[in-house]
């Protein structure tokens, strides 16, 4: 899993955001996702599919402390590494 | 109205007799595959195979323990590769009973009946939410019981575990609604299986219908949850009991 770029893991995140049905006109680092109006519903989806892609397990504590979508792409690539 | 998607298939717990079977064969007749599971069975989950694919189906039989550790998981994934698709029709069927006076109900039985009708529930439930999330679709149907609404004496556990069956149906029903996946309760009263075949016939009088209802009336309720046609019905409990719980 050490391969996993910040490209690929920002576009699995932007994917699946877009599949949300957020604006991704308004993806950037410091973009909140409650500004995109991501629920936690949503961001349960996404841990799931970050799983799935790069077999990283967030947990319900990890999804807390995620606010941006920075926060989002370093915490999935800290522990994809 | 959302449709389902092609590659869809079903999965009942408990499937290999009784309720089960019958659930397993509506929904065969309706078009779903249906992965079945059973936990000794093996021989009657064969026929209920047989009986779907002589009228045309596709069925399989999956062994599954649903109080073990990663077995929900494991059967739902078994499903997906044996069938084609993911599941998403989860009919949460197989259940135990060890009745007892709560004087006498000792911790083991208690914990049985709670482990098998309600956390393996639950736990099947968490593990097949994801795909249906991801399709925009699911239907999960729970079998509970007109029991765990009106009480029945010498059931504590197994009303115990029914009721906060109809009550984490509801709760996990708003959490995925806006998902387009469904999740009900179906409440059936005295039906004719092996399950309730020691119960004394006396029992009947006390139902408004005076009979037993059939594991098929059952089954044509978990149907209809299941169905396209049901999409706009969730968090409720259908009840199949001759009036009951009227």
């Amino acid at each position: 899993m050490s391969s996993v770029t910040q490209e690929q893991v920002e576009e699995v995140v932007h994917k699946a955001l877009e599949s949300f049905g957020a604006d991704p006109t308004e993806f950037a680092p410091g973009t909140t996702f409650e500004s995109l109006d991501i629920d936690s519903l949503d961001l349960a989806e996404l841990s799931q599919i970050v799983d799935e892609e790069f077999g990283v397990t967030l947990k319900g504590d990890d999804m807390k402390q995620i606010r941006t979508l920075g926060d989002a792409v370093s915490l999935i690539l800290e522990r994809a590494a | 109205m959302s449709e389902r998607p092609q590659d869809a298939v079903a999965l009942v717990t408990g499937g290999s007799r009784g309720i089960g079977a019958a659930i397993a064969g509506a929904l065969a007749a309706d078009g779903w595959p249906v992965a079945l599971t059973y936990r000794s069975g093996a021989q009657e989950a064969a026929a209920v195979v047989a009986a779907i694919e002589a009228a045309g189906g596709r069925a399989v039989a999956l062994q599954s323990d649903v109080t073990a550790d990663g077995a929900a998981a494991a059967v739902l994934e078994t499903a997906r590769e044996q069938l084609g698709g993911p599941v998403l029709t989860l009919v949460n069927n197989a259940g135990v009973r060890e009745d007892d006076l709560a004087i006498s109900l000792d911790d083991e039985r208690w914990q049985r009946v709670i482990d098998t009708n309600l956390t393996a529930v639950f736990r099947m439930m968490r593990e097949a939410l994801g795909p249906m999330l991801r399709a925009r679709h699911g239907r999960i149907v729970n079998i509970a019981s007109v029991v765990g609404l009106r009480a029945n004496a010498g059931q504590a556990n197994y009303a115990a575990a029914k009721g906060g069956l109809v009550a984490a149906t509801k709760t996990i029903a708003v959490e995925v609604a806006r998902r387009g996946v469904t999740v009900n309760a179906v409440a059936p009263g005295f039906i004719a299986t092996d399950m309730t075949a020691d119960l004394p016939k006396e029992f009947l009088d006390g139902i408004p219908a005076r009979r037993a209802g059939m594991p098929e009336e059952v089954a044509a309720a978990v149907r209809f949850l299941a169905s396209d046609d049901a999409g706009y019905v969730t968090g409720s409990t259908l009840y199949v009991d001759g009036g009951l719980a009227a």
